[in-house]
């Protein structure tokens, strides 16, 4: 049976690959795992291994043409049989993925009941190699499937290209294997069978959308309601809550649900932020990004997150999930809601790098052009109640997360300062914290880690 | 943690190290030896990537030129256009599996120069990124080229960061084909001399950070 090449996924952001070059030409015979040909995506360049022994019978996609992902590029058939479809067309990103498994089926060597576990795992990352489009998934859905005894080749994947997400397998495994799968159920995080694939999914994927949060709104029949809105012949209009405002709705009554929210405010002097600002402007606008004082928060932030883990952690169940990424959401206005773009891996930024990703997801808020994985999996939020000049803010957590900092605004005013009253740019800030994991001390030991770092800013950092 | 295994190699011949390349790849694939991160400079050079076929143009230097000025030119197996290495510059080679869990090219690249940045930080510069052109900028010029190859996820070739480089070499060709943009070197930011060695002690360092690796000096007897 004649086996589709396609051009291989080489990244989560990659959608499309140009072939540079063909090692093999038609007519030419191939070893499963050969390098057939080579392609390129932005500075890298890649040698892709055939999917399959056999001849190649068609080079569909030619040196220099570039061609979206899943594209057939080639046909791999026996000798003297006919491609799987029809040539001379388009390439088609679903062309062909039946065959597939079916091929790789007659191809792996047979009597899987002799094989140990050990082989069993190499077989499947080996196959995963060869990017078939039907059993793609990451190592931690691969590791669900082993725990749980599961083929993953059995589960419709709802992801990208039919890959087999964790909620697919999660799913499916609540359906019990024998059934045939539902269909795909939202996933869960917090309702994930057992604790240690919890806690690796809070690192690894964490999928949980901060806006449009949890599939379980909270019961408004269990609720008092507020009694009827408007009586007849008021003077109101009506007008149907946007998918967004409804979103948020529900993610802020399930927060104010979840979380028993408590609060403390500091007084941060942002003199030397203000300093540090200026003096660097020029640099930063050199480099072509804004320096704003949130780059700064957002340093602090981290610095101090990291310093106390508690304040980057979730509940489940009964236990405390320790995030060790720190994924930083940033509130951003809308005109007619909230959006909250996170910066993943935030650690890992220099103040020019956290700059521009604000700037740059700020923007892309803005103007509705956000990625859905880019509002998923913060681990702490930031928002400016300050922005009208607001003291300072009460903020509500964003789900699943402990805590949330407020920052009101920056004002001159007269402070006292060893004795002598000085005029220093002052700001309120405010933890909104869960108090089922962090206690009034954690909070202040936190704020006042984040002052002092704000006050005496590493210009080196 | 994973190992790292650090080769420090001095002064390498561009052939000699895609060689070297080559083998451990083929030693890391069959699972033989831990990651690598190959250090080294390579004597005056001109490379050509796969990507572009008219990556030649791109050498403005004639044969002539280039023979008495003692340049090499080699046609590579890595991304991106043409560039310059000679010494004063700092490459790096890490052959790394990104198996199972750092399976995406474009992180992979961004890692490389996110490494770089903090590199570049710990010398007090602020290096950065050019929107659509891999690489580390400072301002509109270039303080290190990233080329990468990547089989079965197994990587090679890498990055090359000016640390010392005589910048006049690079009048030899158009950096990676970009004829708007100038180069720039760590000595030339910072107004002196920054040692080879230090640099690549900040680099293993980010490095085994960022990919969250142990490094580990390789042992003599592995060594070339």
């Amino acid at each position: 049976m004649p086996t589709n090449v396609v051009m291989p996924q080489m990244g989560e952001s990659i959608a499309e690959g140009t072939v540079v070059r063909w090692i093999k030409k038609v007519g030419d015979q191939v070893d499963r795992d050969e390098p057939l040909f080579e392609i390129s995506t932005d500075k890298v360049d890649a040698e892709i291994p055939s999917p399959a022994a056999g001849q190649l019978a068609e080079i569909r996609v030619k040196e220099g043409e570039t061609v979206p992902v899943n594209s057939v590029v080639a046909v791999i058939g026996t000798a003297g049989e006919t491609p799987a479809v029809p040539s001379g067309t388009v390439p088609e990103a679903a062309v062909g993925q039946p065959e597939q498994p079916a091929t790789q089926a007659a191809a792996a060597p047979p009597a899987p009941a002799a094989k140990d576990k050990k082989q069993q795992k190499e077989d499947e990352e080996e196959e995963d190699d060869e990017e078939s489009p039907r059993q793609k998934s990451s190592p931690l859905v691969r590791r669900i499937a082993r725990e749980h005894n599961v083929d993953i080749r059995n589960i419709q994947g709802t992801g990208i290209n039919g890959r087999v997400t964790k909620g697919d397998i999660l799913a499916y495994i609540e359906s019990g294997a024998a059934a045939p799968p539902a269909a795909a159920a939202p996933s869960a995080p917090v309702e994930a069978p057992s604790a240690p694939v919890a806690a690796a999914s809070a690192t690894v994927e964490a999928p949980t959308v901060p806006v449009e949060a949890p599939s379980a709104p909270v019961a408004p029949a269990t609720e008092p309601t507020p009694g009827p809105v408007y009586k007849p012949g008021e003077s109101v209009q009506i007008v149907p809550m946007s998918v967004m405002r409804k979103k948020i709705a529900e993610h802020m009554v399930l927060s104010a649900h979840t979380s028993p929210h408590v609060y403390s405010v500091y007084e941060v002097n942002f003199g030397r932020i203000s300093a540090l600002r200026d003096k660097k402007k020029a640099e930063f606008d050199a480099a072509g990004t804004k320096l704003t004082y949130t780059a700064f928060i957002a340093k602090a932030v981290i610095d101090a997150l990291r310093q106390f883990p508690i304040v980057n952690a979730s509940v489940d169940g009964s236990n405390i999930v320790y995030k060790k990424d720190i994924n930083l959401g940033i509130a951003v206005a809308l005109d007619n809601g909230l959006i909250v773009p996170v910066i993943r891996n935030a650690d890992e930024r220099n103040l020019l790098g956290l700059s521009r990703a604000i700037n740059d997801l700020a923007a892309r808020a803005r103007a509705k052009k956000l990625n859905p994985e880019e509002v998923q999996g913060g681990t702490f939020t930031i928002t400016n109640p300050g922005i009208f000049g607001a003291l300072y803010g009460l903020p509500l957590i964003n789900q699943p997360q402990v805590a949330i900092l407020g920052v009101g605004t920056i004002e001159k005013r007269a402070v006292v300062i060893d004795d002598a009253i000085a005029i220093k740019p002052m700001c309120h800030i405010t933890l909104g914290y869960d108090h089922r994991l962090i206690d009034g001390a954690d909070a202040g030991r936190f704020l006042l880690f984040l002052k002092e770092r704000l006050e005496g800013f590493d210009e080196s950092s | 943690m994973r190992p790292i295994e650090i080769r420090r190699l001095g002064t390498l011949k561009y052939g000699d190290a895609l060689e070297l390349q080559k083998r451990l790849v083929e030693d890391r694939k069959g699972d033989r030896i831990p990651d690598q991160l190959l250090l080294l400079q390579h004597p005056p050079v001109i490379t050509l990537g796969v990507k572009s076929k008219d990556a030649r143009a791109n050498v403005l230097a004639s044969p002539a030129d280039l023979e008495r000025d003692g340049v090499e030119i080699f046609e590579t197996g890595r991304g991106g256009d043409v560039t310059f290495h000679g010494p004063g510059q700092l490459v790096g080679y890490p052959i790394l599996d990104l198996n199972p869990d750092r399976r995406d090219v474009h992180k992979y690249v961004r890692d490389l120069e996110e490494a770089l940045i903090r590199t570049a930080a710990t010398f007090g510069v602020t290096a950065g990124r050019q929107p659509g052109l891999t690489g580390v900028w400072v301002g509109d010029e270039k303080l290190a080229a990233i080329g990468v190859r990547i089989a079965r996820w197994i990587t090679s070739h890498g990055f090359a960061l000016n640390v010392s480089t005589n910048l006049e070499s690079f009048n030899l060709i158009v950096p990676c084909g970009i004829t708007d943009k100038g180069v720039t070197s760590l000595s030339k930011l910072v107004h002196k001399d920054v040692p080879m060695s230090v640099v690549e002690d900040a680099v293993v360092l980010a490095l085994a950070e960022i990919f969250d690796r142990q490094p580990v000096q390789a042992h003599q007897s592995a060594g070339v």
